[in-house]
């Protein structure tokens, strides 16, 4: 049956605004830039994992009428799009001091966790990441 | 006109941020007006069409949802509780708490411990709802 989770989507409302935060500002690297028709597809995955990509699609006609898209834009910059993305790193605090000094905004400080310690934050359009640094035995 | 609204909501929702963050503080309306680059009464007024509600009772419920975890994850007093959580007298904290939830805190902390989720998510789906009682695998109490 199914073996890998490979693509997952979130909605950004500027895809070179959404380049300078994920790729500029997390370190995500692009893994594709193609017009597919008058879609821009473009994903990012992290570097070391080309296979778990995030496509960075920007709502609009002709996949949904300006009317819809102006809706999806409405709730992304309510933070309530969905699409969160959670991420696993080594160290938690020192991650929380680069991204800060980067001019990430940070929504919630570091806390200890029973799993380990994690942060959040929001990309520039009001979508919301999560960062944890996981204690060993809840490592995957 | 929609780009207003969306850089209205964005700098809303900044202001909403910094209540889940900063709820253990005295925040107030002017920091937070400030915080969404807008008036005082603009903010009260756009907030609530943008969110459903008051500033002041999004944060009442930050406040009251972080009391709801406290009272049943460790064996602090409900005075220091309501202290830490930001609020600044114990009848105020005492009301608005069973206002919220439905019953008062020493009630409520005999329903046991919870079980560990990631914190953004205990922040907004374990925060107390005006519109449903609050549940958590469990009837609300009445």
């Amino acid at each position: 049956m199914l073996n890998a989770i490979t693509i997952t989507q979130i909605y950004v409302p500027d895809q070179d605004q959404a380049l300078e935060f994920y790729v500029g500002k997390l370190g995500f690297e692009v893994t594709n830039d193609m017009q597919f028709g008058p879609m821009r597809w473009l994903t990012v995955a992290l570097p070391g994992q080309p296979g778990r990509q995030v496509l960075l699609e920007k709502p609009g006609p002709p996949s949904m009428s300006e009317e819809t898209a102006a809706q999806v834009r409405d709730l992304i910059s309510k933070g309530a799009a969905g699409g969160h993305l959670f991420f696993r790193c080594d160290d938690a605090y020192k991650t929380h001091a680069e991204l800060k000094a980067r001019g990430v905004e940070i929504t919630e400080e570091p806390v200890e966790q029973p799993y380990g310690i994690d942060f959040g934050l929001r990309d520039p359009f009001g979508n919301h990441l999560r960062i944890a640094q996981m204690k060993p035995m809840n490592q995957p | 006109m929609s780009r207003a609204v969306e850089e209205s909501n964005r700098r809303l929702l900044r202001a909403r941020d910094a209540m889940d963050r900063r709820y253990a503080e005295p925040l107030d309306v002017p920091t937070l007006a400030r915080i969404a680059h807008v008036s005082e009464a603009h903010f009260i007024r756009t907030f609530r069409a943008t969110f459903g509600e008051t500033p002041n009772r999004y944060l009442q419920r930050r406040r009251v949802e972080r009391a709801m975890f406290l009272l049943r994850t460790g064996d602090r007093s409900v005075t220091d509780i309501c202290m830490d959580v930001g609020f600044s007298s114990l009848g105020t904290f005492s009301r608005v708490f069973r206002d919220i939830v439905g019953e008062p805190p020493s009630a409520y902390r005999q329903r046991g411990p919870l079980p560990a989720v990631p914190s953004c998510f205990a922040m907004a789906w374990l925060r107390p709802s005006s519109l449903r009682p609050s549940s958590f695998g469990e009837a609300a109490a009445d």
